[in-house]
């Protein structure tokens, strides 16, 4: 019996052995910058040459941030409307790109290949010129009778149909992951469930309704998930300049620019918390 | 795996049309940035200018990529992304590959606890930690140089790390634990397991791994921009800081029109950029594409 414990307990160290790389990693480069980035965020810090000198101000930078700063408040909701919007039509649109190349159909490697494509050559810097220099607004939609007729509602209304039509292609360009992810999904329900329901009378209505969407429902909750952690650390969010900007402030180096990203980072959890509510399975 | 997937037949011409309609339309809708940037990118002055001329382009010209190329650097910045993305991507991959063999082969306790705190740490956007990052660094010293994106790699925390050692986890379970016991009865050490067995058996996950990697390795321009941007230049750094840079090389006093900064110039440059990740593409575009679906990442 002692002998059988004592290989389980060296079967286990050898275990810890290989994950331990994995633990010291996390520690220094994950939760080191973590947790001082919050510790940061509320002290004064002074760097003279005999040390570092840090006063507890409190809330003061997170207050500053919403009251004080003239930029931050309008990047940061900005980005966060960005994730809100964005999130929802990037899930939808990659549910219904990957049921379209379910089927039996010609060219679906090639078409897979092209929606696929951007998830290769999407950067910050890519996606900028591309959008400063016109080339990622496929239509001028201003001529279209849709889009001036959403133009004429009230503005709280009309905002997320104006939204899609000027970030239609950038919504096409995050969805490549998503669509593998939901296909990988499609290929997992069995064809004995649909022939089933076919024979007892269900159209493809019904069939997408009472079958695909509960059985993908946990691939929704991934993608969604994935979605908004992809888009919250884009290169190109407008929170990122305020981050980077303050960073050197003579008069709080660092600290405020860590009130900043926590910040950030308690609305982008929050995003996410309000998204698992909605989609986690409910018994 | 599984032999055959399952695809719904459609029967009725119709609704054949209208898939084919759809899958085309929004085709075009992904490739028109593409298409955009390639013909802006050959059109001299005169055609940009002239609002008649909107695809085809009729003085057609390479000076705007001979220009950008120039500004670029790309000489020295396509060695910088090569070797900041092989590297990196290389050690990931097998960093990952150690990490989750640990984690699912060895009945270690907590072993839930610790795949939770793993994933965990994919919410966690790059910029909660990016100042203290830069902090850490440049305490090291390491600042501008490569070993500031390698060591996290190594460690298991570089770019998506999470998802790699998800995805390794995932293949290994899938791999009958009767080879390693076969080949301990034999007197083989774990490490030799892992480098004799499971790796030549992983090819698949390490491939996927590999180029997801890299990719993304390629395309990271917020952490590498600030602790490495200003001493080693990647491609998609040198096009982020390409206004400034082209400013500077061609000061507008002195330009002639023709060399004064337009869209053309500064799509030759992200064509340019890109180039290499599509070239990559075309040629792994199985690995690519299907190996998400091969290797098992969305669990049995």
């Amino acid at each position: 019996m002692s002998k059988r414990l004592k290989a389980k307990t060296k079967r286990a160290l050898v275990g810890y052995l290989f994950f331990s790389p994995w633990i010291i990693g996390f520690l220094l480069f994950t939760a080191y910058p973590f947790f001082y980035s919050l510790y940061l965020s509320f002290f004064k810090v002074r760097f003279t040459v005999s040390g570092v000198e840090s006063t507890f101000v409190g809330f003061e930078f997170y207050k500053y941030a919403f009251r004080g700063d003239l930029t931050f408040p309008i990047n940061f909701t900005n980005t966060i409307t960005n994730i809100i919007l964005s999130t929802p039509l990037i899930v939808i649109f990659a549910l219904i790109v990957a049921i379209l190349l379910n089927n039996k159909i010609k060219f679906r490697a090639f078409f897979r290949l092209l929606y696929f494509l951007p998830v290769v050559i999407i950067s910050g810097p890519v996606v900028s010129e591309l959008v400063e220099n016109n080339a990622a607004r496929i239509v001028d939609p201003g001529k279209y009778f849709i889009y001036q007729f959403f133009t004429t509602l009230p503005d709280r209304i009309s905002f997320p149909f104006l939204y899609m039509f000027d970030n239609l292609v950038l919504i096409l360009w995050f969805s490549g992951v998503q669509i593998l992810f939901f296909l990988a999904g499609l290929q997992k329900i069995s064809s004995s469930i649909y022939e089933a329901a076919k024979i007892d009378g269900a159209n493809s209505w019904i069939i997408f309704w009472k079958i695909t969407l509960p059985l993908i429902r946990p691939f929704i909750l991934i993608n969604t998930i994935y979605t908004i952690v992809d888009l919250a650390s884009f290169a190109n969010n407008s929170v990122n300049t305020s981050i980077t900007q303050h960073m050197f402030d003579i008069d709080r180096p660092y600290s405020y620019s860590a009130a900043l990203s926590w910040i950030y980072f308690v609305a982008v959890m929050a995003i996410i918390g309000v998204a698992f509510l909605i989609l986690r399975k409910k018994d | 795996m599984r032999g055959s997937f399952y695809y719904k037949y459609i029967k009725s011409p119709s609704t054949k049309l209208v898939l084919y309609v759809l899958l085309i339309g929004i085709g075009y809708a992904y490739l028109y940035p593409l298409l955009y940037m390639i013909t802006t990118s050959i059109m001299s002055v005169e055609d940009l200018v002239n609002p008649t001329i909107r695809w085809i382009p009729v003085h057609p010209t390479l000076s705007n990529y001979k220009l950008a190329w120039q500004v670029l650097e790309v000489s020295k910045s396509l060695l910088n992304s090569i070797y900041l993305s092989v590297v990196p991507a290389l050690i990931q991959t097998f960093s990952t590959a150690i990490i989750a063999y640990g984690l699912q082969r060895f009945d270690i306790p907590l072993k839930r606890f610790w795949l939770v705190l793993v994933l965990a740490t994919f919410l966690i956007p790059a910029q909660t930690t990016l100042v203290t990052k830069y902090m850490l660094f440049s305490k090291l010293k390491l600042v501008g140089t490569p070993l500031a994106s390698f060591l996290p790699a190594l460690f298991g925390q570089g770019i998506k790390s999470a998802i790699f050692i998800l995805l390794f986890y995932n293949f290994f379970q899938m791999l009958p634990k009767t080879f390693d016991e076969a080949a301990e009865l034999d007197g083989a050490g774990p490490l030799r397991i892992f480098w004799t067995i499971m790796l030549p058996l992983s090819i698949p996950a390490l491939v996927t791994t590999f180029i997801f990697s890299l990719v993304w390795y390629w395309n990271e321009t917020l952490v590498s921009g600030l602790i490495l941007g200003n001493s080693i230049k990647t491609l998609p750094i040198a096009l982020r800081d390409f206004i400034w840079r082209y400013a500077q090389m061609f000061p507008s006093t002195t330009g002639s029109s023709a060399n004064r900064l337009n869209e053309g110039i500064r799509l030759a440059a992200t064509f340019i950029t890109i180039l290499p990740l599509l070239i990559t593409y075309l040629f792994l575009q199985r690995q690519f594409v299907e190996s998400l679906e091969r290797t098992g990442i969305t669990g049995e």
